[in-house]
């Protein structure tokens, strides 16, 4: 398995990995987004969605460990390749200045991306780890969701994410070599509708549950 | 058009380095009556008789054919890997494009893989290194083959030969935020691996040539496309997607190790 190895460990191979990976949270963001939107529902959609989740039992298990496990070799390889990166040019430029191509999401993608990453553990101690015994889902969210600190937070959270994945959609497809002329504009105009609808299919609800409780 | 001098006054601020060892430092030149008729290095080289006529040490700077095609030449130009033209390499760029009063940086390639050698000249054999890992094809030598003894469909060999246009110049090492090598050797990957000729070795090539590639220090690639804005020969990444396509295909299907 040593040929597995160094294809995975080098810079092509770790572009691989992060593509892959990556790809995988857009599979998780559309369903995240799928049963979120039950909430338009009301409030027993969405319970009902909750419970439904929590009854797949060991289905669920398996799909959190693999996601757990996909986003760590995400975090790790990105912020090797952007230790790796910056130690490429010991000696920055006086002047620099963008002379085209680079985009506001391709430029912040690290710091996107460590921001998410707080952002999903701020998320997941929020509504995920939280006693839930006496309560249902939609009570806690909906509770949260009346400071306007946390409406603010969730919003910028999911712009963040948008940004994230209008440069990671196309990315993909870049990394695994999957460019064809024909399919390019349409790769590209479905990163940014994807980006688009993930930002605000998931940073519009925040702002429903605020004014619908 | 107006025929005649037209000439303009500017403020170099240029790299000035007396060796790898050295830390380095920014000299203020003030330039007076610059023909825009110049090339750029043609505007160096009248800055340097003048700072050679008073006694001080002219501004190193690597250059060859001056016509845009043998690779030498390049400096950053206020920012941007050969200046602000496109699709130009610094000795086909003129003193036009600048206007009377601009301050201009003039500063080297930076990466960890080009050292400095003098002022704004870098060492690119890392990218020479790379070439040879494997950017050739391996043929018994004898009389040159009939040419048309392997077709290849016309735009088969367009494609390859847009790639060949690479002059290695280290521009796309230069301008990429990350210092990255991949739109050169996707090029040099391409060029081969486009052709009948250059696929017996497809495999080989690529991987050792990745493997090379990152040896020597460069960064990744974060599909930024600042290369190929900055590429005088215009190489598209296409050919990075070709090379990512080429070297997992070598690592993960073929039986090349």
């Amino acid at each position: 398995m040593n040929w597995l190895m160094q294809t995975l460990s080098s810079s092509i191979g770790k572009k691989l990995l992060m593509a892959l990976t990556g790809l995988s949270f857009l599979g998780f963001l559309a369903a995240h987004l799928a049963g979120n939107l039950t909430i338009y529902a009301g409030p027993d959609a969405f319970n009902a969605y909750a419970d439904k989740l929590q009854s797949l039992g060991p289905v669920l298990r398996v799909a959190e460990a693999v996601l757990l496990t996909f986003f760590t070799i995400h975090v790790v390889t990105g912020v090797f390749l952007f230790l790796q990166n910056l130690a490429a040019r010991p000696a920055r430029y006086a002047v620099s200045r963008n002379p085209g191509g680079k985009t506001l999401g391709s430029a912040t993608m690290p710091y996107t991306g460590l921001l998410i990453l707080v952002f999903v553990v701020f998320h997941l101690l929020n509504f995920t780890f939280v006693d839930k015994t006496g309560t249902t889902v939609f009570q806690i969210v909906a509770a949260s969701f009346q400071n306007p600190v946390y409406v603010g937070l969730y919003v910028l959270a999911m712009v963040i994410v948008a940004l994230h994945v209008s440069h990671g959609f196309w990315s993909f497809f870049q990394t695994l070599g999957l460019n064809h002329p024909k399919y390019m504009p349409l790769v590209s105009g479905a990163g940014i509708i994807l980006s688009l609808v993930f930002g605000i299919g998931f940073g519009f609800l925040p702002i429903y549950i605020a004014f619908m409780a | 058009m107006t025929q005649g001098k037209h000439t303009i006054n500017l403020t170099l601020k240029v790299w000035r380095q007396n060796g790898p060892g050295d830390k380095g430092r920014f000299d203020t030149i003030p330039v007076r009556d610059v023909e825009t008729h110049m090339s750029f290095l043609e505007m160096l080289d009248w800055v340097n008789e003048t700072l050679t006529m008073e006694g001080k040490e002219p501004i190193a700077f690597d250059n060859d054919c001056r016509e845009g095609i043998c690779g030498m030449c390049g400096c950053v130009v206020d920012g941007v890997p050969h200046g602000p033209a496109k699709a130009m390499t610094l000795c086909q760029l003129h003193m036009r494009k600048f206007d009377d009063g601009d301050v201009i940086a003039i500063e080297p390639w930076r990466a960890r893989a080009f050292k400095v050698v003098k002022d704004l000249i870098v060492d690119r054999s890392a990218l020479d290194r790379i070439i040879q890992a494997g950017g050739y094809i391996s043929i018994n030598a004898g009389n040159a083959p009939e040419a048309n003894a392997v077709p290849i469909p016309m735009g088969m060999a367009e494609k390859a030969m847009d790639a060949a246009a690479c002059i290695g110049c280290g521009a796309c090492v230069a301008g990429c935020p990350n210092a990255s090598a991949m739109l050169f050797v996707s090029a040099k990957i391409s060029q081969l691996a486009l052709l009948p000729q250059g696929r017996p070795e497809a495999a080989q090539r690529a991987l050792k040539m990745v493997a090379t590639m990152d040896a020597e220090g460069f960064g990744n690639c974060s599909n930024h496309r600042v290369c190929e804005a900055v590429c005088p020969k215009s190489i598209s990444i296409v050919n990075i997607a070709r090379m990512n396509r080429e070297y997992i295909k070598a690592g993960l299907v073929s039986e090349v190790a």
